[in-house]
């Protein structure tokens, strides 16, 4: 038995059983042969997949015995999801949107990176950085991808634990096992490299060029940068394709790879437009002892159509932006920049969508008969306040432990909860007022419910947003 | 535009503007609309591809309520796309649209530090194809705003810097030189009684606290929600409610009750 399921796991069934025996403590149960070919050309499908959309430095993970596993190098990429968490939720969310259920885990090493995804409950997992160490300590040492019969013969020695291993002394370790534990030990820990071989996309357009003595300096790297683009452009040109995602991987004389991802709003295959947002990226780049060859390549690539080119006669040009928009996107991550749509929604929290900045504009606006306040507190804060039942705007009220009275008030405003959503907002309502305390400020508060009747809400007060 | 009394004081202006190296640029400006605050501006109005700097005062400095719809309706005033840079992204685009600039039209960026703001901010700047940038920004030294200043002079936009601290404290920080070409701090007064309940029109004390080659100055003006209209007390008969978007921004000067709007504010009430 190489594999089970939730539902075979549940009823008793673990990995290494028996097949007989399994069928013995589950009657009918469905048995497949295993094809570890088969398994490892859907990794590698997958690990192109991946490379297309999560981080250039993709691998096919067999360093634990059976291909069970990818492996992908984010340093550099992360900030483009919005961070590690962001990154790794969002990874598992569209996996298990595609009917795989995955667990993934980051870390300093790969060896941690590993041990945690397959050990540590959880499906996105991020070990803060120097972290690896304390993460490691308490797992077993089956985690460390040894072969079955070390782990089996340290657990006879007492070394369950990888703390434990990590403390025995290595040479009676090395001399009974092999040096594989000590050197599994020191991959996990980060004393010792690890490099990965990443997967190629079929038929990128992609450029190279090898060194004959291996450069570090940001200005010689920026210049032979400037040397791969045009050529890489005129690749795209040739196939009428614009680049989505470029990947500038270096690779270095102690055979680590650096990658360098900037990704765009739009097609583009304008050289002075990708030199300039893989310039701005050099400081990331830890060139080590050298870097000997760099590659660049178009992970992704679009058809650029044509486009309809607007005279200056019957209207005027608009800006583009997305040269601006890609530089501020690979600088703060693609979700930091977004533009705002009207929803047709009362509630105001939802009356606002983000889009992305490309997306085309309409004309859709919002009802411009309603008062609505320069700032909208992210959630509403629990005001402590007087006020008659059951629609009458407070005399006073405390925010933020200052007390104000009110001076004068508009409302109230009621927004119903919005029934079709779930039967929790079926009753629900707030009232909306506007009020002014004395010293001029303008708030925007709340009560949830109607005054009157308790089904409609806490009957408590909220204060939700600024006027100007 | 300037109230330039004689021809020598001109001519001795533009012998400095060719010092200072702007004489092949043709300086534009930006007018309120208002004559009694365009008075006071050097050229009749906020300098384009410029600097200008607008905090909230009191409480408001920390919530930037006001001086945020101040800013976006200078925004909403030029032509083009607006990139506006937020720290808290709390700002409600809504009330935007309400201050004359409609969604469709305003760019937001997220940037967690003021660090990440002050590099967004010169690159939205050096962008010659946007209207405005509007950046909420707390600490602001010279040397930053010099290099802002400079980029918004190769950039064709307006730039504005929303200033805005995390802490009451941190807020004197504004007593700090920058070399921003205006300077605005925008505070709530109580506003005036109506004859019935319900909120007057707002009022805010508008200080124009500093300005290159020109004087500082107090205004007290109004706003109204849901307008973007910009007149002057007593000029309204010749306005009508429907014109309110043609121009954006929204501040009269004085005061007066809205008793023509009583009965339209208690129906929305």
């Amino acid at each position: 038995m190489l594999a089970a399921n939730r539902t075979a796991r549940r009823s008793g069934v673990t990995t290494g059983m028996p097949v007989a025996k399994a069928q013995a403590l589950v009657p009918g149960l469905a048995v497949q042969d295993a094809h570890p070919d088969e398994d490892r050309a859907a990794l590698e499908r997958l690990a192109l997949w991946l490379q297309q959309r999560v981080s250039p430095i993709v691998a096919v993970d067999a360093s634990g015995g059976a291909a069970d596993g990818l492996v992908l190098d984010t340093t550099g990429a992360d900030h483009l999801h919005g961070g590690e968490a962001v990154m790794l939720r969002d990874l598992v969310r569209r996996l298990l949107g595609a009917g795989i259920t995955a667990r993934a885990a980051v870390a300093d090493t790969l060896g941690a990176a590993y041990a945690v995804a397959r050990v540590t409950p959880g499906t996105a997992i991020v070990v803060p950085p120097g972290g690896s160490a304390t993460a490691l300590a308490d797992l077993p040492v089956a985690t460390l991808r040894l072969p079955a019969a070390i782990v089996s013969g340290l657990q006879d020695l007492g070394l369950t634990r990888v703390r434990d291993l990590a403390a025995a002394p290595r040479a009676p370790l090395v001399l009974r096992f092999g040096e594989i534990v000590t050197r599994r030990l020191d991959q996990a820990y980060g004393r010792s490299d690890e490099p990965i071989l990443p997967v190629r996309p079929v038929d990128p357009v992609a450029v190279s060029r090898n060194f004959a003595e291996p450069i570090a300096a940001a200005e010689t790297i920026a210049r032979y940068i400037g040397k791969l683009v045009p050529p890489l452009c005129t690749g795209l040109e040739e196939r009428g394709l614009g680049a989505r995602r470029l990947d500038l991987l270096l690779h270095r004389v102690d055979s680590a790879v650096q990658a360098v991802r900037v990704a765009l709003a739009r097609p583009v295959r304008d050289p002075k437009h990708v030199l300039r947002l893989l310039c701005e990226q050099i400081e990331t780049i830890d060139p080590g002892f050298g870097v000997e060859r760099m590659e660049l390549v178009a992970v992704l690539a679009e058809p650029i159509g044509p486009r309809q080119a607007v005279s200056s006669l019957i209207e005027e040009p608009e800006a583009d932006l997305s040269g601006l928009i890609d530089t501020l996107a690979n600088r703060l991550g693609g979700a930091a920049l977004y533009r705002v749509v009207p929803v047709e929604s009362d509630v105001p929290e939802r009356s606002v969508r983000r889009v992305p900045p490309l997306e085309p504009v309409s004309d859709a606006r919002w009802p411009a008969d309603w008062p609505r306040p320069t700032r909208l507190l992210a959630r509403p804060e629990p005001i402590e306040t007087m006020a008659m039942l059951p629609d009458h705007p407070p005399v006073f009220f405390v925010w933020r432990g200052i007390r104000r009275k009110v001076r004068c008030a508009d409302g109230p405003e009621r927004v119903f909860g919005e029934w079709w959503r779930g039967d929790t907002e079926l009753t629900t309502a707030r009232d909306y007022f506007r009020v002014e305390d004395t010293s001029g400020e303008r708030f925007w508060i709340y009560r949830a419910g109607d005054g009157e009747h308790g089904e409609t809400g806490s009957q408590r007060w909220f204060l939700h947003g600024l006027f100007a | 535009m300037t109230a330039a009394p004689s021809s020598n004081l001109q001519a001795l202006r533009d012998q400095i503007r060719r010092l200072e190296g702007h004489a092949d640029r043709r300086r534009t400006v930006l007018p309120f609309g208002v004559p009694d605050i365009d008075r006071r501006l050097p050229g009749g109005g906020l300098a384009l591809s410029a600097l200008h700097e607008v905090a909230g005062g009191g409480n408001d400095a920390l919530n930037t309520a006001a001086a945020a719809r101040f800013a976006a309706g200078i925004a909403a005033r030029t032509k083009g796309q607006v990139l506006w840079i937020v720290s808290t992204p709390d700002l409600f685009a809504p009330a935007l649209q309400q201050a004359g600039l409609p969604a469709s039209r305003v760019l937001f960026v997220e940037a967690g530090s003021d660090r990440d703001v002050l590099a967004c901010f010169e690159e939205g700047l050096r962008h010659p194809g946007l209207g405005a940038v509007v950046a909420e920004v707390g600490r602001l030294t010279m040397t930053a705003s010099r290099r802002l200043q400079l980029a918004a002079e190769s950039g064709g936009g307006i730039g504005l810097a929303l200033r805005r601290w995390r802490r009451q404290t941190d807020a004197a920080d504004f007593g700090q030189p920058t070399a921003s070409t205006t300077r605005w701090r925008v505070s709530l007064l109580p506003s005036v009684p109506l004859p019935v309940a319900g909120v007057g029109e707002s009022r805010w004390l508008l200080e124009l606290i500093r300005t290159r080659s020109g004087e500082s100055a107090d205004f007290e003006v109004e706003t109204r929600d849901g307008q973007a209209e910009l007149r002057i007390a007593g000029d309204r008969n010749g306005h009508t409610d429907e014109t309110a978007d043609r121009v954006p921004l929204a501040a009269a000067l004085g005061h007066r009750p809205p008793a023509a709007r009583i009965g339209r504010r208690r129906a929305s009430a």
